[in-house]
């Protein structure tokens, strides 16, 4: 069942029943293939059985630009394993029988450009995938993609970084599908003991421009900075920390289970009426010691 | 020819800008900088003087006399660029770069750097403005290129290791742009090939057309008209366009880029992405890269930290597209055979980088007559290479 030009996009459902309800998406990220890509498909569903709304599919990369030290460790595990971006969608394939959740590809361009654009819009979308990121393609590369995702029913996710102006957030809002990607930080993936002090104003800036859904990423890593963020947000992506508790348990017998533990803890504050919830916005601060415990430094480097 | 690249900085379908969201502003920022500052006669000044008094320009284009008579073929002439303060063409951009830095009223500047050439030059620049400067090299090039990791440090520069990935070149650009994104505010990254998102292939370019502007009046004067052939090496490209862009236009001036071969094309081990890459986006621009079949950015090979890169500048792409220019490669053994070569014919011990180009001028020579000429692109010196060399022939120093 090949979707259509002009549907409501799985993503788009995702965000109005959420909306209607009063709850925030969470947007859990796994990178595929790590540790396994058998892995990766029991962690999805294990994910969308513990409260994940939207699920980020890391591709690895040789080169991850925009990543930190935890999510270029799983890459590399996921590529030494033999991870692919035809083996990742063949594996997507066989989860959209067992879950309903959302799936967007975060991949770097250079493996989209070399699987080739139409065929990895057709292939990406008859599999069952609903949306693609695309880190290191700004809007002003972004149309060839568009031009072949979009009739095939694949949402072009955008972002928007704490340096965009507001001319570029008009246009990115604009061409944006899904959902945007408002990215906490100037920096790279990676939990943050603090999220930056306005990003508040950050995201209602962005609300002034778009009535799309707006989900905040990177640094975000602790149920509390979940909780502050999705005060003003409509879906909160949350990577490095799930790809770390993958790391600690990966050869385990407990592992799906213990991630899933931690998603179910991230998606409790985002749940309608949760009383760890909206009321306590404190960014930028507050109570944040179990993200001291875990906490690695800004920017480069482990 | 002088309208590429185009408005959002695309040589045909190479270059442009792949790069987060976060980088669009500061890379907007940075091209109306350099727009201004290419306008403002004040920084043409201050750039002109220190290329002269400070860097040593212009470089003499020198005719190596035993190195045509051994070849016994066209006239071989090199541009010596090995001449330049701190030992590489790498100066020209650097000093470029670093002024608009401090136009720019950035307080600190990072570079990435494969052979180490470019983190001296950096780290000199750094150490005339008074700023302070961070260099990221991949943790096997500081390895083979001690010496130049040292005069870093005395110049006060920071050498961050870098132990991702293929620990060379490669890594070390992606490391700086990762340190460039989180403190874009105040840091300034100076990139140091032609090569990377719009506008650095440009004005990297921009900053080493001297080279080869200085090489065509010289030519004109030494030998009353244009050279037959010029040959550089192509690591990102910086000292070939450098080299190459005045002649683009001289139709009957034959353009030679060399790759390094590394242990032979058919080995797999090799820096040759012109020769056996595809066309592919890394490091924030779009042009040849060595990949595997997944768009997997494959690891290049070469005896020369400065070439070890599996991509290419983007301007060199598309001239490869459109035949203006030709590419070809040599081994490391072969550039051992440039370097010994030019060391004993001609007393000037050129860097392994430079050596690929001295090595096909020294091929290429033998298959024309005494009435060509030929211009190379001696880009750097070799001291810093002297233990890689020995390495290599089974020599001890000292
Ligand atoms: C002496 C020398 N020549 C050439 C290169 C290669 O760089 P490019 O191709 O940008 O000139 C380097 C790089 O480190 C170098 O040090």
């Amino acid at each position: 069942m090949s979707p259509t030009a002009g549907r409501t996009s799985r993503l788009d459902e995702t965000f109005a029943r959420l909306r209607a309800r009063g709850e925030r998406a969470l947007v859990a990220y796994l990178m595929a293939g790590d540790p396994s890509l058998d892995a990766t498909r029991r962690l999805v569903v294990e994910a969308e059985r513990r409260g994940a709304d939207v699920i980020e599919l890391g591709v690895p990369f040789s080169d991850p630009l925009a990543d930190g030290p935890v999510i270029q460790r799983a890459g590399i595990r996921a590529l030494a394993g033999g991870t692919s971006l035809p083996r990742i969608l063949e594996m997507v394939a066989t989860l959209r029988a067992e879950v309903r959740v959302p799936i967007a590809l975060m991949t770097y361009y250079n493996p989209v450009l070399a699987f080739g654009l139409k065929s990895f819009a057709r292939t990406a979308a008859d599999a069952g995938a609903d949306g693609v990121l695309v880190p290191d393609l700004p809007w002003e590369e972004s149309e060839p993609l568009r031009a072949e995702a979009e009739p095939a029913g694949l949402d072009v996710i955008q972002f928007v970084a704490p340096t965009s102006t507001p001319a570029r957030v008009k246009t990115i809002a604009r061409l944006a599908r899904g959902f945007i990607y408002l990215v906490s930080l100037t920096g790279v993936t990676g939990e943050r003991r603090e999220l930056p002090k306005d990003l508040d104003a950050q995201i209602r800036t962005l609300r002034l421009l778009t009535t799309k859904p707006v989900c905040v990423g990177f640094g975000v890593s602790t149920p509390d900075q979940v909780a502050a963020v999705a005060a003003a947000a409509d879906g909160v992506a949350v990577g490095s920390a799930i790809v770390r508790k993958i790391e600690e348990y990966t050869a385990t017998p407990t592992l799906i289970e213990k991630v899933g533990d931690f998603i179910a803890t991230l998606k409790d504050p985002l749940r309608a009426g949760s009383s760890a919830g909206f009321a306590r916005a404190i960014l930028g601060g507050g109570t944040e010691e179990r993200a001291v415990r875990r906490a690695t430094t800004v920017g480069r480097g482990a | 020819m002088t309208t590429l690249p185009d408005a959002r900085g695309h040589f045909g379908r190479f270059g442009g800008r792949f790069v987060p969201e976060t980088l669009m502003a500061p890379l907007l920022e940075l091209e109306k900088a350099y727009a201004a500052a290419r306008r403002d006669r004040g920084f043409q000044q201050r750039l002109a003087s220190l290329l002269a008094d400070y860097a040593g320009r212009p470089t003499p284009l020198y005719f190596a006399a035993r190195l045509t008579e051994h070849c016994g073929g066209a006239r071989i002439w090199l541009k010596r660029e090995d001449l330049c303060h701190t030992g590489a063409h790498k100066v020209n951009n650097v000093l470029g770069q670093a002024l608009l830095a401090a136009r720019m009223k950035k307080t600190r500047i990072i570079a990435e750097t494969g052979a180490g050439q470019h983190g001296v030059a950096t780290a000199t620049a750094a150490a005339l403005l008074g700023v302070p400067c961070e260099v990221y090299m991949g943790a096997e090039d500081i390895a083979r290129q001690a010496l130049n990791v040292f005069r870093m440090r005395l110049l006060g520069a920071k050498v961050i290791p870098v132990e991702s990935g293929s620990k060379t070149l490669k890594d070390a650009v992606n490391e700086a742009l990762r340190d460039w994104v989180t403190n874009v505010h105040t840091t300034y990254y100076l990139l140091g090939s032609a090569l990377g998102p719009h506008p650095y292939p440009m004005m990297v370019r921009d900053f080493h057309t001297v080279i080869g502007k200085e090489a065509r009046t010289q030519s004109r004067r030494a030998i009353g008209r244009v050279p037959d052939v010029v040959v550089a090496c192509v690591g990102g490209g910086s000292n070939a366009i450098g080299l190459f862009h005045p002649f683009i236009e001289e139709r009957r001036t034959r353009i030679v880029g060399v790759e390094p071969g590394g242990g032979g094309l058919a080995s797999g081990k090799h820096g040759a992405s012109m020769a056996a890459g595809a066309v592919g986006v890394l490091h924030g621009s779009m042009s040849y890269l060595l990949q595997n079949d997944d768009g997997q950015v494959a690891v290049a090979h070469s005896i020369s930290a400065g070439l070890d890169y599996p991509g290419v500048g983007p301007e060199h792409a598309y001239y490869k597209d459109t035949g203006r220019f030709e590419f070809v490669s040599i081994t490391d053994e072969e550039a051992l055979e440039g370097f010994q070569a030019l060391t004993r014919l001609e007393g000037i011990m050129p860097a392994l980088e430079s050596a690929h180009a001295v090595a096909h001028a020294m091929r290429l020579a033998k298959t024309l007559p005494r009435s060509k000429v030929m211009v190379v692109g001696l880009s750097g010196r070799g001291d810093k290479d002297v233990y890689v060399v020995a390495k290599a022939l089974g020599m001890e120093i000292g």
